[in-house]
């Protein structure tokens, strides 16, 4: 019900964690969502996507649903390309039609 | 209907930027061109969506495979309408599919998480009380867990407001997805977390001031 695992209390770290969440500057959900598909395909690529999107990682260790969009879409791309782009064409038509 | 869309100068070297001019190209045409397009991208969102649907399968146990379609069916409209009317707000700074599939997996993770929360109260305190007294009384705690637990639940009281007190409880420590407390709120998801974000803040300065180091909690990747 939730995107958490339940299966187990959260320790005292993780309790801690989740009241008082990340200590810097972070991201709103507003800013995160525009930045997503840039810092999922840089992290994807191997760059420095901290680097480039300051402030991101922050909010994802803050907001379980925008940390659950950032997997979901990371989790999407690495399917299409682990499936040789089954998921989508790499190319759209040309639409000539 | 022509659309004057293009990826902004000086992207040249961002990737598949040759595929994502072609849809914007296609998305702004008229007629068949367009209609093409728009068929093509509803088909592209509609794997997304279900791609998430499948993902988060086990929070909907009740839910049957027609049902499941009907929602990845909803989440790839309401997809398709949102990309088609923030097209100029595209950047050209990843993929125009990655873009748009990111519309297809918020509608779509939104859609799953309300309804799994479908007919539920939103525990807003009771639970939250026990979770603290329990990490702060468990065998294994220190006494310096004990104090700072205890510091933390009386700045809860102290320091927060009621509304940030809810939503902390409610997000942080019952697990309510934030975009379903914000539909019962009837507020957004972002002004939500900016409630979080203030609450949060105001818990670490009052730790502070009461001596309490707690710069980091947590190394884990998101």
């Amino acid at each position: 019900m939730n995107d958490r695992d339940k299966s187990a209390a959260p320790g005292r770290a993780e309790v801690l964690a989740r009241l008082l969440g990340p200590p810097g500057p972070e991201l709103g959900c507003e800013e995160c969502f525009t930045e997503l598909d840039r810092y999922v395909e840089l992290d994807l690529a191997g760059s420095d996507a901290d680097r480039h999107v300051p402030g991101m990682r922050a909010h994802l260790e803050g907001c379980p649903a925008c940390a659950e969009d950032f997997r979901s879409l990371r989790a999407l791309l690495e399917s299409e390309s682990s499936a040789g782009a089954s998921i989508a064409p790499r190319h759209p038509s040309s639409g000539r039609d | 209907m022509t659309m004057p869309i293009e990826i902004p100068a000086g992207d040249s070297a961002a990737p598949g930027v040759d595929e994502s001019r072609l849809w914007l190209e296609r998305l702004g045409a008229s007629g068949p061109r367009r209609e093409a397009a728009v068929v093509e991208l509803h088909a592209l969102l509609l794997k997304a969506a279900r791609f998430e649907i499948d993902r988060r399968r086990a929070s909907l146990p009740h839910l049957r495979g027609d049902d499941q379609e009907d929602l990845a069916q909803q989440s790839a409209d309401d997809a398709l309408a949102a990309v088609l009317a923030k097209l100029g707000a595209f950047r050209g700074e990843a993929r125009f599919t990655t873009w748009a599939y990111k519309f297809a997996l918020l509608e779509a993770s939104v859609k799953v998480r309300r309804r799994a929360w479908q007919g539920h109260e939103i525990p807003i305190t009771e639970d939250a009380w026990a979770v603290l007294a329990d990490t702060a009384g468990s065998t294994d705690a220190h006494v310096e867990d004990t104090e700072l637990f205890g510091a933390l639940s009386e700045e809860m009281r102290i320091a927060l407001t009621d509304h940030q007190r809810e939503v902390l409880v409610a997000v942080t420590l019952n697990d309510v997805p934030i975009d379903v407390l914000a539909e019962r709120l009837e507020t957004t998801r972002g002004a939500l977390y900016k409630t979080l974000h203030d609450a949060r803040r105001k818990l670490r300065t009052a730790l502070a001031e009461r001596g309490f180091g707690i710069e980091g909690t947590r190394e884990e990747a998101p």
